[in-house]
């Protein structure tokens, strides 16, 4: 039947990406300065899903696995799935292979809610109170470009970029102004914690960022067909049926929603929406019901891996997970660009 | 159905001060080609998009079967109206048999995905259309003419009952022109309403039923070609003197232009 002869090894591509992932995150749990064999690890992750008890001369390595490694690993594949969802759906919705959750100034208007909670002094009172700054920055000014760039209830996406792009450079200044007048060891502390990484996530990161993935992830599933039709434009999506405004809404609160809870998580990485979308793009092709789900596989083994390295490619010492996104990221992307120039998908 | 598939009153589009259409009554007769005529800038491609219910009018009502436009919902109105504007950009490398499949949108619920039904629906329009053989292929690869012919099955694939088409022969060669002219000809006998933007007078005298001569936001003359389409008609309206002849083969008015008159 005409449409199906290639759908079955796509569906494979799927399961297998799902499969990369769960390998990736058992390789990441047992790799560290305390090495856990594989198949320990295995089995203490299999012991945690299912809640079944931990032999005695395991408890140390349980410890480090449900208590540092696990919660880390996690939160690292929320955050790529996130971003690259995220990704995924903005450039759709702008169908432009470059477009990003930053466009609308989630990751400059969460930076500077950060930097200046932390210049400030304020997020050294309580641990809640950086994520929470950074979450409300961020959504905060995607809602506020979405207003500028909004006259009598329709919303232009040219003049959104052109908003987005102002205030990002606003924004930009801005942290870098914050940056220039803190105290020295304040503004050492605070480029780090702009150059993104996830040291010392634990629990209460995965819990907070659990239920945005999800609100963000799943309502985006919804819409894969119409971001599919406003591929056509918006003139013909409203012809078949679309309501155009309210799906664009409906899709740039939901990117917004996920890139924020992100950059809440893991301070501003940058890369992963714009690359992982793309990669995924070229693997399972443009159909955003595919294209979605394998975005989000993509991303959390993308950033579990990322981050694998980050904490461990030069022993005792941290590298910035941002950073490396973009190390990884960029030759990757070349790779896959050269191997589109010979004609991957353009075969009849 | 009886009676006009689209009737316009008093209908008029606005850019801030400029007058795009002005004060339109007219008529689409159902089950017939239409065609909207008239020179660059007339407004043709503004009252095929109102009709499509992508611009709403900013005076008076634009009524399709009987009903305000406006009130029919965006999906109910999918499922009868097709729309081609001229020009579609595609940035991403979808089939060809993806693109098609997007013409079910209307027809499918949020979670349902395409079935027998629908494959065959889809495998009919590109047959129809003749890129059945191009199914499998990058849209992005395509010549401009194929494109086209794709995007007129995507069209088909939404089963509308009346189809609206901006300049859907440009781009195309001759063979691809009248076989375009054909599949139309055949559609609107199936029972199908065609309103078609069209530059070419002479395609117009002999393909459609009815035409709308649009001159400067306002309808100059509407009705069947033979009775609107003069060389008085054309030299107002294009500027253009013409020949009038007869086509040998289907007796069809024929314009052959020879000189630009002086703007009135």
């Amino acid at each position: 039947m005409p449409g199906r002869s290639d759908s079955a090894p796509r569906r494979w591509t799927l399961g297998a990406c799902a499969g990369v992932l769960a390998v990736s995150v058992i390789v990441a749990v047992a790799w560290g300065p305390v090495a856990i064999p594989l198949e320990t690890t295995a089995r203490l992750l299999w012991r945690a899903l299912f809640e079944l008890p931990v032999e005695g001369q395991e408890r140390a390595q349980a410890t480090i696995v449900y208590l540092i490694r696990l919660p880390r690993v996690l939160a690292a594949a929320l955050v790529g799935a996130s971003l690259a969802v995220a990704g995924a759906v903005m450039q759709g919705l702008f169908r432009n292979p470059l477009a990003d959750a930053g466009l609308i100034g989630v990751s400059s208007g969460g930076a500077l809610a950060g930097a200046l909670v932390i210049a400030t002094g304020v997020a050294a009172g309580a641990s809640f109170v950086l994520p929470l700054a950074t979450f409300a920055g961020a959504l905060g000014t995607a809602f506020g470009v979405y207003l500028f760039a909004t006259r009598r209830g329709r919303t232009a996406l040219t003049h959104l970029l052109l908003v987005g792009i102002a205030v990002n450079t606003l924004f930009g200044s801005l942290t870098t102004l914050v940056l220039s007048l803190s105290h020295y060891e304040v503004s050492r502390q605070l480029l780090f914690w702009l150059m993104g990484g996830l040291d010392g996530r634990s629990w209460p990161h995965v819990q907070m960022m659990l239920p945005f993935a999800l609100a963000g992830f799943l309502p985006a599933l919804c819409f894969a067909r119409d971001l599919n039709v406003l591929t056509l434009g918006e003139e013909t999506a409203t012809t078949l049926g679309l309501r155009v405004e309210t799906v664009k809404r409906c899709l740039l609160v939901l990117s917004a929603l996920l890139a924020s809870a992100a950059v809440a998580v893991s301070g501003t990485i940058g890369f992963v929406g714009l690359v992982v979308p793309h990669a995924a793009r070229l693997v399972v092709g443009p159909d955003h019901r595919r294209l979605l789900p394998s975005a989000a596989l993509g991303g959390a083994v993308f950033l579990v891996w990322c981050d694998l390295l980050a904490r461990t490619l030069v022993p005792g010492e941290e590298l910035r997970l941002g950073i490396l996104t973009a190390c990884v990221g960029a030759p990757l992307f070349l790779h896959l660009l050269l191997r589109q120039d010979r004609g991957q998908r353009s075969e009849p | 159905m009886t009676g006009p598939a689209f009737s316009l009153r008093g209908v008029g589009y606005r850019i801030g001060s400029a007058r795009i259409l002005d004060g339109v009554d007219c008529e689409f007769p159902a089950r017939q080609w239409t065609g909207i005529l008239g020179p660059n800038g007339a407004g043709k491609s503004t009252l095929l998009r109102m009709l499509a219910g992508v611009l709403p009018p900013s005076a008076g009502e634009v009524a399709f079967r009987g009903k305000t436009l406006a009130s029919w919902s965006a999906r109910e109105r999918a499922r009868h109206v097709a729309f081609l504007p001229q020009r579609t950009v595609l940035t991403f490398p979808f089939q060809v048999r993806e693109v098609v499949g997007m013409g079910r949108t209307p027809h499918l619920e949020r979670w349902q995905t395409e079935g027998e039904a629908d494959a065959r629906v889809v495998a009919r329009a590109m047959q129809l259309t003749e890129v059945a053989d191009l199914a499998g292929r990058n849209v992005l690869t395509l010549s401009g003419g194929e494109f086209q012919r794709v995007m007129l099955a995507r069209a088909l694939a939404q089963e509308p009952d009346v189809l609206l088409l901006d300049e859907p022969t440009t781009n195309l060669d001759m063979r691809h022109e009248f076989e375009m002219v054909e599949v139309l000809a055949s559609l609107v006998q199936a029972g199908v309403t065609v309103v078609s933007v069209l530059h070419d007078v002479n395609l117009a005298a002999s393909a459609c039923a009815s035409v709308v001569l649009l001159r400067a936001g306002r309808v100059h003359a509407a009705g069947a070609p033979r009775d609107v389409l003069t060389a008085d008609a054309i030299r107002a309206v294009y500027a253009v003197d013409v020949a009038v002849g007869e086509h040998p083969q289907t007796g069809a008015p024929q314009f052959l232009p020879f000189r630009c008159m002086p703007p009135t």
